[in-house]
C-alpha cells in the first residue's frame, strides 16, 4: 500500500509537469495549428533562466521568477513574430521543421551560456518529507501537484472570463470570424506563443527544484506528444487528464513492472490511440483519413 | 541561345537526360566521382565522400517517402538501426558474408517499414508525423532492451569486411563499394518515377482522394512508398554498420531522423539531385564547422568545447533560414543558376 501510495504521488507530481507543458502545446495548437516541437526547450530555458536569476544574480526567488517569466513572455513573442510568421500557409512538414529547427537552437543557446553538466538548484520550495496514509513523499512534489493545480485554475478562469482569453478561443474556433469581429489574430498568436513559454517556464522551474538544472530537461518535449494525443490534440482539459493518465501509467509501470519499460509504455499507448481513436479524450472529431 | 528544348524522336523525348548539356553535367559528376579518391589522396576527404555517400541513399529513401509521396516520417533514424542491427547481427552472430547481409538488411528493412507505414491508413499529415516518432521511440527501446540479440546499450562490433584475404572498410576501398551503391540507388529511384508506381506515389501526395478515385490503392501504394523508401534506408544503415565496424544504438536516435528531414528540406523535397546536395551540406556543415573551430583554437582559447554546440546552433539555424528564404531548397537555387546561364546575356 506504501508503494501505491509513493507511485501515484510520483506519477501525479510528474502528470502535473507533463500537464503543464501540454497547456502551452495545446494552446499552440489550438490557435495556430503549429506543432510544437520546441515546448521541451521551452521546460529547459524556464529552468535556466529560475538557476541564473536566483543562483548566479543572486536574486530573491520572487523576483527570479518573475523575471523568468517576462523572459518567457518575450521569448514566445520573437519566436512567433521572426519564426513562425513567415511560414504562415505553408505546407506542415516546414512548420513541424522550423519548430525542430528551433529546438536545436534554443538547446544549442542553453549550452553555450551555460554548458552542458547539470547544475544542483537552490530548493525554493522546502523538500522536507512529509508523511501521507503512510507514505512518505518530500513536500516539494505535494507543492508540485499544487502548483499546477492552482494554475490551471487561474488558466481556465483565464479562458473563461477574460477578454484576451475569449478572443484566443474565437480564434481556435474560426479564424475568418474572429478576424471580422475585430480581433488581431496576430496579437493572439503571439499570446499563445507566450502563454506556453510561461507555463512551460514554470513546469520547467519545478522539474529543476525537484531533480536539477541539466540539458536532459528538454526530454520532456517528446514526452509531452503522447499526452496531447491521448488528450486530445485541442483540448485544455485533455491537456490535464492526459497529463495525470501519463504520470500515473509511467510511475505504475516503472513501480510494479519495470525493466525500463516506463521509458516506452506511453508511446504505446500513444500508437493504441492513434489507431483507435485519433482525436483522444476530449478532441474535436474532425481528423483528416483517407 | 536556346529557346526551347524540342525532340524530334520519342527515344529522345523518353530519355533520362534529355539535352546534350544535362549529359555533359552527369558525365562530369561521374567522372568527380571517379577520380576523387585518386586525385586527393587524403583519408579524410574520402572519409568525407562516404559519409555523404551513405547519406545520400538515405535520404534518397526518406525522399521517396517524403518528397514524392507526402507521408512525413520521423522513423529514419530507427529504420536505419533496423537495417545496420540486422546487417551486424547477421555477419558478428550467424556468420553471413558481408556483401550478402547488405541486401538481406535492406530487404528487412523494407519489411518492417511497411508495417509502420500501417498506421498510414488512417492518418496523414500531423498525425502521421507523431505515429512515426512513436515508432522510433519504440524501435529504439526495443533494440536498446533486447539485449540477447542486439547487446542492448553496448556497441555491436561487426568483423570487418574481408573480399580475397583483404580488409575492405577501409576509406579507400569502401568508396567503391558505396558509390557505385548511390548511383545505382539514384538510378533506380529516378526510373521508380517514370512507372506507375511513382506516378501513383505522386498523385497521392497531390490529392489523395482524387489519386483514390482514379483507380489508384492509396492503402496498398503508401505501403509500398513505406517499403521502398525503407529498402533504401536499410540500405544505407546497412553500410554504416560494416563501414564503421561498430553499430550503437546513438548512432540512430531521434535527432539522425531530423538530420535526414533536414537534409531533403534543405537539399529540395522530392529531388534525387536535392537528396544529394542535401547529404552533401548537411554533411559538410560540422565537418566545416570542426575545422574553424579547430583553426580558431589558437586565437580563442577554449573553443575546442564550444565546437560541438555551435554545430547544433548552425544546424537549427539552417533549417529556419532555409524554410523561411528557400523553402524549395538548394535544388531550387541550383535550378535558378542554370536558368540564369541558359538565357544569358538577355535574362529578365
Amino acid at each position: 500500500m506504501d508503494t501505491f501510495i509513493q507511485l501515484t504521488l510520483t506519477g501525479l507530481t510528474n502528470g502535473a509537469i507533463l500537464a503543464l507543458a501540454a497547456l502551452g502545446f495545446v494552446l499552440i495548437y489550438k490557435a495556430s495549428d503549429v506543432i510544437n516541437f520546441a515546448q521541451g526547450e521551452f521546460l529547459l530555458i524556464g529552468a535556466y533562466l529560475m538557476y541564473a536569476t536566483i543562483v548566479q544574480i543572486g536574486l530573491p526567488w520572487t523576483l527570479g521568477v518573475l523575471v523568468t517569466m517576462v523572459v518567457a513572455v518575450l521569448l514566445g513573442i520573437l519566436i512567433e513574430r521572426f519564426v513562425l510568421r513567415p511560414l504562415i500557409g505553408e505546407p506542415i512538414i516546414s512548420v513541424i521543421m522550423a519548430t525542430i529547427g528551433l529546438s536545436s537552437l534554443l538547446q544549442a543557446v542553453v549550452r553555450i551560456i551555460w554548458g552542458s553538466q547539470p547544475k544542483a538548484f537552490p530548493a525554493f520550495i522546502p523538500s522536507t518529507p512529509v508523511t501521507i496514509f503512510g507514505a512518505t513523499v518530500g513536500a516539494d512534489r505535494l507543492w508540485a501537484i499544487g502548483i499546477a493545480a492552482l494554475l490551471m485554475l487561474f488558466f481556465s478562469l483565464f479562458f473563461r472570463f477574460s477578454k484576451e482569453g475569449i478572443a484566443m478561443r474565437a480564434v481556435a474556433d474560426d479564424q475568418q470570424a474572429a478576424m471580422s469581429m475585430g480581433i488581431s489574430v496576430k496579437k493572439v498568436f503571439a499570446w499563445a506563443w507566450s502563454i506556453a513559454a510561461v507555463t512551460a517556464a514554470i513546469a520547467g522551474a519545478i522539474v529543476a527544484n525537484i531533480v536539477g538544472v541539466g540539458p536532459h530537461l528538454s526530454h520532456f518535449g517528446l514526452r509531452v506528444f503522447p499526452v496531447v494525443i491521448l488528450g486530445g490534440l485541442d483540448s485544455i482539459p485533455g491537456a490535464i487528464v492526459g497529463g495525470v493518465i501519463i504520470g500515473l501509467l509511467e510511475a505504475y509501470v516503472g513501480g510494479y513492472i519495470g525493466g525500463g519499460l516506463n521509458q516506452v509504455i506511453s508511446f504505446v499507448v500513444l500508437v493504441l490511440i492513434l489507431m483507435i481513436r485519433p482525436y483522444g479524450l476530449f478532441g474535436r472529431e474532425i481528423i483528416e483519413r483517407v | 541561345m536556346i529557346s526551347g528544348t524540342f525532340h524530334t524522336s520519342y527515344r529522345s523525348d523518353m530519355a533520362l537526360r534529355r539535352t546534350w548539356l544535362e549529359r555533359l553535367r552527369l558525365g562530369l559528376f561521374i567522372a568527380f566521382v571517379l577520380l576523387f579518391p585518386f586525385v586527393v589522396r587524403k583519408p579524410y576527404p574520402v572519409f568525407l565522400m562516404n559519409q555523404i555517400g551513405i547519406a545520400t541513399i538515405g535520404a534518397i529513401g526518406l525522399n521517396i517517402l517524403v518528397g514524392y509521396t507526402g507521408q512525413i516520417s520521423l522513423g529514419q533514424g530507427a529504420f536505419m538501426a533496423v537495417g545496420a542491427y540486422t546487417a551486424g547481427i547477421l555477419t558478428a552472430r550467424l556468420g553471413v558474408p558481408w556483401w550478402l547481409t547488405i541486401p538481406i538488411a535492406a530487404l528487412f528493412t523494407a519489411l518492417v517499414g511497411a508495417v509502420f507505414g500501417i498506421p498510414s491508413l488512417r492518418m496523414k499529415g500531423l498525425y502521421l508525423a507523431i505515429a512515426t516518432l512513436a515508432a522510433q521511440e519504440i524501435i529504439i527501446w526495443v533494440v536498446t532492451h533486447w539485449e540477447a540479440v542486439t547487446g542492448g546499450v553496448d556497441a555491436l562490433v561487426v568483423p570487418p569486411p574481408m573480399l580475397f584475404g583483404q580488409r575492405v572498410n577501409t576509406d579507400f576501398r569502401f568508396y567503391w563499394v558505396i558509390w557505385p551503391l548511390v548511383g545505382l540507388t539514384a538510378l533506380v529511384t529516378a526510373n521508380l518515377f517514370r512507372t506507375h508506381y511513382g506516378r501513383a506515389f505522386i498523385a497521392i501526395r497531390d490529392q489523395d482522394v482524387a489519386a483514390e478515385v482514379m483507380g489508384i490503392n492509396v492503402f496498398a501504394y503508401k505501403l509500398l512508398a513505406f517499403g521502398i523508401s525503407s529498402f533504401f534506408v536499410g540500405l544505407a544503415g546497412a553500410l554504416i554498420a560494416h563501414y564503421r565496424s561498430i553499430v550503437t544504438w546513438e548512432r540512430f536516435t531521434i535527432e539522425t531522423s531530423v538530420l535526414y528531414l533536414a537534409m531533403i528540406i534543405i537539399g529540395g523535397l522530392g529531388s534525387i539531385s536535392g537528396s544529394l546536395f542535401g547529404a552533401a551540406f548537411m554533411t559538410l556543415l560540422p565537418a566545416f564547422l570542426t575545422n574553424v573551430g579547430r583553426a580558431l583554437q589558437g586565437v580563442i582559447p577554449g573553443m575546442d568545447e564550444f565546437i560541438p554546440y555551435l554545430q547544433q546552433a548552425s544546424f537549427g539555424l539552417v533549417i529556419i533560414l532555409f524554410l523561411i528564404l528557400e523553402p524549395e531548397g538548394l535544388r531550387k537555387i541550383w535550378q535558378d543558376i542554370k536558368n540564369y546561364f541558359a538565357l544569358w546575356p538577355f535574362s529578365y
